[in-house]
């Protein structure tokens, strides 16, 4: 295999060792990705905002630390993309949404001032489905991504913008959100690599919240060990999040470079039956990518085993009242008061006029079906029928996982059950569109990690495998996946059709 | 078979504070319908006897010492607002007393 | 014109039953969820930050004081105090919210099952608490363009989000029954028992007109030996004396329709203080539905019992205690205690008894001059540049001579205005008692010489007429001679 002879192919992990190593400047890879982005992104549309100035200074003082012998952080240097669910501090931030247009944040994220702390200089935010709401970033308020192996299908979402990113080599590394299969699923249509962590062990404070005890910020890159770097970044405690783990982080990047040598020996791998029973909604040509992917763990010495999570049928409905629940709540700030959009204000119309014109205005369709789900589930007489019951199922699919995991080390699947889809094909029956997160939200109930790895194609579009791990075995999953892209002769995120403007 | 009648549409929207079109309401009741079949597949789970899982790594007591730390700048805590006047964030009259 | 009847006439008819809810602003250093601070009267919007602003993406983190605090209040009602309990979001819309959520408790309350005790005309009657939880107060709403700065007539309203997010404690009691023609005093005396309760655990500073002491009064009436009857819940009752009107006011209004054969609606109301009337509030359209649900940005609460034990040993002695133990030690009979308590005195009595002073002296100065010169400021008594054991030394300057009465206050006036200890004070201004016999002859010499009828008159037996020449000393020595010795030498140089 030729040595990348660009910038933009190499990994993120190579960006830093030239950087640091005086072979590169952060100058010149951040103006290689910010040229890129300009190249192509006018037919990716995956930037919401791309804040070239802002990258290029953080990229100069990044030099100037390296150039000093400051301590540098591994990934010093490297930019990377956020999507805009995440707040970052005079950086427009909008979740994708009109209800927040312009609005400019006076704070940062923990997870940007960690990345900001590491010398990361951040390119710009990156497209979404509306507040992550969605599978295919059709959803966003403001135009759709593509997906950059084929520009007439989705990218898959919510995050697709940063997947697309990265995908298209617009950004070596990017943030995303994953709430029911955001980050995994665009991963998976993609040919990109994206890990959602165990809850809790990355903070949530300035990740603008959808469903507050199943969000989750996660990287995105083209290979498990570029994304261990970045989660290795962003992780940790903090004291600003009430729901944030004060534990050691699990160690990623070193369970992926274990992973990379290519021995599974003695790793028992669970395949659980009723996902397998429910295959009728998986594509052939994912089932096939997928199980030729499981053939190649089995090579390196991995054992099969089958798992039973009999509750695994009620995951979906348990999201679907949950998620919607606690959005309805989450969604009810964007009042136009203190911030964001306001519709309705001449002097005739009443507040609470104001406030319903303004929300009307400003939601998309999709956000105003799941608030409106979620009030309903929330009213007077509903509550314990709906959320409290789903609360209670949760606890019975937490228990099958934790079950599964006394037998396994790791857990896989496919990561979506169909390839990326053409746009339009699923907006108009939202069943459709909520099975892409079949597989994938059955870790964001049980609380553990679950990444995704590019596997194959199906009809020369990617698929992604699943590997998912108990609650804080992030490492576990990382050292599955980066031993799956050891078999591969060329990452299958550098195979992608090369895109206008090179 | 509708489940959620139009009208349910309209109340859920109100206390949501959406000011809905009537395509809209047409539209989300026979949405929700679709979601809220699936959802009956729960009511056959038996959960007597079973706790409800918050949260899927359980955390108690989680407090902060009681430590001023600094606020936001007034200009900066006023800047997102679409309307401000003395200082303080403008609103249109208001109809409903406090709750 | 709302029909009323007369109050003794609607107390013989029916049967009130009371029910209060009270709010307490915690005096925490920051507030519930986010570390800005809470000082009363900030300059607007200053003591906000992404996560009582609700910013996107800012996520709370509870106030361990505020915790303790809530606890403290509980175990000095006599509750018992969760193992397990956790915040749940209450949701509506309203402009001083501003996550239009607020974050308070549901089904799992901090605390729960308590009473106090409260006397009234003698009689003690159990206030039962049904719980006691933690909340968080609302933003500020100030009402532009209306006649009064209320909300009718309003064009726009301006919102300060200063006060959104300070700990908010709510007491809520369970009915109360069995008060009869006294309600409104039970409900006072409530009141301020519940005030003064949570004042000695030093968690707020309750004051009403400020704020930080809100009560709501819940009231509803019902024949002698039928069901209690559809209550109203009447808000903004911001002093002791308004609990007491509303009820008073409550009882009156709800008797008229009552006998009129009309229905009480179950409604929000709310007082005037200018005319001591209620008014509903403007009517829902459709009833509130709270969609209460368990907080899931915040971790459930198990208060270990060690920590509860803990806060239990730390509580001061309660204040009905308190006040029974100081009654008796300082001799006082029911009334003299009451008025002491009314003057919120009875710290400053009890630090000028510890400084030495005799506790009838201590009350004698801070219920009469003190009280006199704190009404003629408009201060509180505890607000006076006095301290107890100022007061203690120029009562001990009293008791030694070295002060008469009328110097005295002329010390206070020194002390009032800054110019030291009343030691000090004396110094400076000349203020001691001449005890000097010699010039006090010569001064009541003088003043015989100076009016010789009347020296006459006592030398014929009219030892009244003495005023004449002890006004005359006094004034020669500028107040400053002990009246009795003086006396003394005028009858023993005229007999």
């Amino acid at each position: 295999m030729a040595q990348p002879s660009r910038i933009i192919d190499k990994t993120a992990a190579e960006l830093a060792a030239d950087i640091r190593e005086g072979r590169l400047t952060s100058v010149e890879v951040t103006t290689a990705f910010l040229d890129r982005i300009e190249a192509v992104d006018a037919t990716v549309k995956a930037f919401l905002h791309v804040d070239r100035e802002g990258a290029l200074a953080a990229a100069r003082e990044a030099d100037a630390a390296i150039a000093a012998d400051e301590e540098a952080s591994p990934l010093a240097g490297v930019p990377v993309a956020v999507k805009d669910v995440v707040v970052t501090k005079g950086l427009p931030t909008t979740a994708a949404s009109k209800i927040l247009e312009g609005w400019i944040p006076p704070y940062d994220a923990t997870i940007v001032e960690r990345i900001k702390a590491a010398r990361m200089p951040i390119l710009g935010k990156t497209n979404m489905d509306e507040f992550a709401m969605g599978s295919s970033t059709e959803y966003s308020a403001y135009f759709k991504t593509r997906n950059p192996w084929d520009t007439g299908r989705i990218p898959g979402g919510s995050g697709g913008g940063s997947a697309a990113a990265v995908a298209a080599k617009m950004a070596p590394l990017a943030i995303g959100t994953d709430t029911g299969g955001s980050i995994r699923q665009p991963g998976a249509v993609t040919g990109t690599f994206g890990a959602k962590p165990t809850y809790g062990s990355n903070s949530r404070y300035g990740l603008i919240a959808f469903s507050s005890s199943l969000d989750t910020p996660g990287p995105v890159s083209r290979n498990a060990l570029d994304a261990a770097l970045l989660h290795e970044v962003i992780s940790g405690h903090d004291p600003r999040d009430s729901t944030s783990i004060d534990a050691p982080v699990p160690p990623v990047a070193e369970a992926a470079r274990l992973g990379a040598s290519g021995d599974l020996t003695g790793v028992k791998l669970g395949v659980v039956k009723e996902f397998a029973e429910g295959a009728e909604a998986a594509e052939p040509g994912v089932i096939a990518a997928y199980e030729a992917g499981v053939e190649q763990l089995v090579k390196l010495g991995a054992e099969i085993v089958e798992v039973s999570c009999p509750s695994f049928t009620y995951a979906l409905p348990t999201y679907y009242l949950i998620a919607p629940s606690e959005a309805s709540s989450n969604l009810a700030r964007y009042d136009g008061v203190r911030y964001g959009l306001r519709t309705g204000d001449d002097g005739k119309h009443s507040l609470e006029e104001v406030m319903s014109l303004t929300r009307e205005a400003g939601f998309g369709p999709e956000v105003k079906r799941r608030i409106i789900l979620g009030t309903y589930a929330l009213s007077a007489g509903y509550v314990d029928a709906f959320y409290g019951k789903a609360q209670k199922v949760r606890t019975l699919i937490k228990r099958d996982f934790e079950a599964a995991f006394e037998q396994v080390d790791a857990i896989i699947s496919p990561t979506t059950p169909f390839v990326a889809f053409k746009f339009g094909e699923r907006t108009g029956d939202p069943y459709q569109m909520y099975l892409a997160d079949l597989y994938t939200i059955p870790s964001n109930l049980y609380g553990g990690p679950g990444v995704s790895v590019p596997v194959g194609l199906a009809d020369g579009m990617p698929v992604g495998l699943q590997v998912c791990g108990p609650v804080m075995g992030d490492d576990i999953a990382y050292r599955v996946a980066a031993a799956l892209e050891s078999t591969q002769d060329t990452p299958l995120a550098d195979t992608a059709p090369e895109l206008e403007g090179n | 078979m509708s489940t959620i009648s139009r009208e349910e549409v309209a109340h859920l929207a109100r206390l949501a504070r959406l000011e809905v079109t009537d395509d809209e309401l047409d539209a989300f009741a026979g949405q929700l319908d679709v979601i809220l079949e699936s959802m009956k597949a729960l009511a056959e789970v038996d959960t007597d006897d079973v706790q409800p899982t918050s949260h899927a790594v359980p955390l108690v007591n989680v407090f902060r010492e009681d430590l001023p730390q600094p606020s936001l700048s007034r200009e900066a805590a006023l800047a997102g607002g679409p309307d401000t006047a003395e200082d303080r964030f403008r609103v249109p009259r208001i109809l409903d007393e406090e709750a | 014109m709302t029909k009323l009847n007369s109050y003794e006439q609607a107390v013989a008819d029916y049967e009130p039953v009371l029910g209060l809810e009270t709010h307490i602003e915690l005096d925490t250093n920051t507030k519930m969820f986010c570390g800005c601070p809470t000082a009363f009267g900030a300059e607007p919007n200053t003591q906000v930050c992404p996560v009582c602003l609700a910013l996107p993406g800012a996520l709370p983190v509870a106030n361990k004081a505020a915790i303790e605090a809530t606890i403290k209040i509980g175990l000095a009602l006599n509750c018992r105090i969760a193992e397990w309990t956790r915040f749940a979001r209450k949701n509506y819309f309203y402009p001083d919210m501003p996550k239009n959520f607020q974050t308070s408790q549901y089904e799992e309350p901090l605390c729960e099952e308590g009473y106090v005790d409260v006397v009234v005309e003698g009689e003690t009657y159990r206030v039962e608490i049904e719980r006691v939880h933690l909340e968080e107060d609302t933003g500020k709403t100030l009402h532009v363009g209306g006649a009064t700065g209320r909300i009718h007539g309003a064009t726009e309203s301006l919102v300060d989000y200063n006060r959104a997010g300070i700990p908010l404690v709510e007491i809520v009691t369970k009915p109360v029954p069995g008060t009869g023609a006294l309600a409104p005093e039970v409900a006072r005396a409530y009141t301020a028992e519940l005030r003064d309760i949570v004042r000695s655990l030093g968690v707020s500073d309750v004051r009403m007109e400020q704020g930080s002491l809100r009560c709501d009064v819940n009231l509803s009436l019902n024949l002698p030996g039928e069901a209690w009857g559809t209550r109203t819940e009447t808000k903004n009752v911001n002093s002791l004396r308004s609990v007491e009107r509303a009820v008073r006011y409550e009882v009156r209004r709800q008797s008229a329709l009552l006998d009129a054969g009309e229905r009480i609606f179950q409604e929000t109301r709310h007082f005037h203080e200018a005319t001591g009337e209620t008014s509903p509030g403007r009517s829902k359209e459709e009833a509130t539905d709270y969609r209460y649900f368990p907080e899931p940005d915040l971790a459930v609460m198990e208060p270990s019992r060690e920590w509860v034990e803990e806060l239990r040993t730390s509580l001061p002695e309660p204040p009905r205690k308190r006040r029974e133990r100081l009654q008796e030690a300082w001799s006082l009979a029911d009334k003299e205690m009451q008025s002491v308590v009314n003057a919120d005195a009875v710290d400053l009595i009890e630090t000028t008894v510890a400084a030495g002073a005799a506790p009838a002296a201590a009350v004698k100065w801070w219920l009469g001059e003190l009280s006199r010169r704190a009404n003629e400021t408009g201060d509180e008594l505890g607000a006076l540049a006095i301290t107890p054991a100022q007061v203690a030394e120029l009562q001990g300057m009293v008791d030694d001579g070295r002060l008469n009465d009328k110097l005295a206050r002329q010390v206070i006036d020194g002390v009032l205005a800054g110019e030291g200890s009343p030691a000090e004070v004396a110094a400076k201004r000349g203020l001691e008692v001449v005890s000097d016999t010699g010039a006090l002859e010569t001064a009541v010499d003088e003043a015989i010489a100076a009016n010789p009828a009347v020296a006459e008159k006592i030398r014929g037996g009219t030892h009244a007429a003495a005023g004449v020449l002890i006004g005359a000393v006094m004034k020669a020595t500028k107040g400053q001679a002990d009246a009795g010795t003086v006396r003394k030498i005028i009858l023993d140089k005229l007999s």
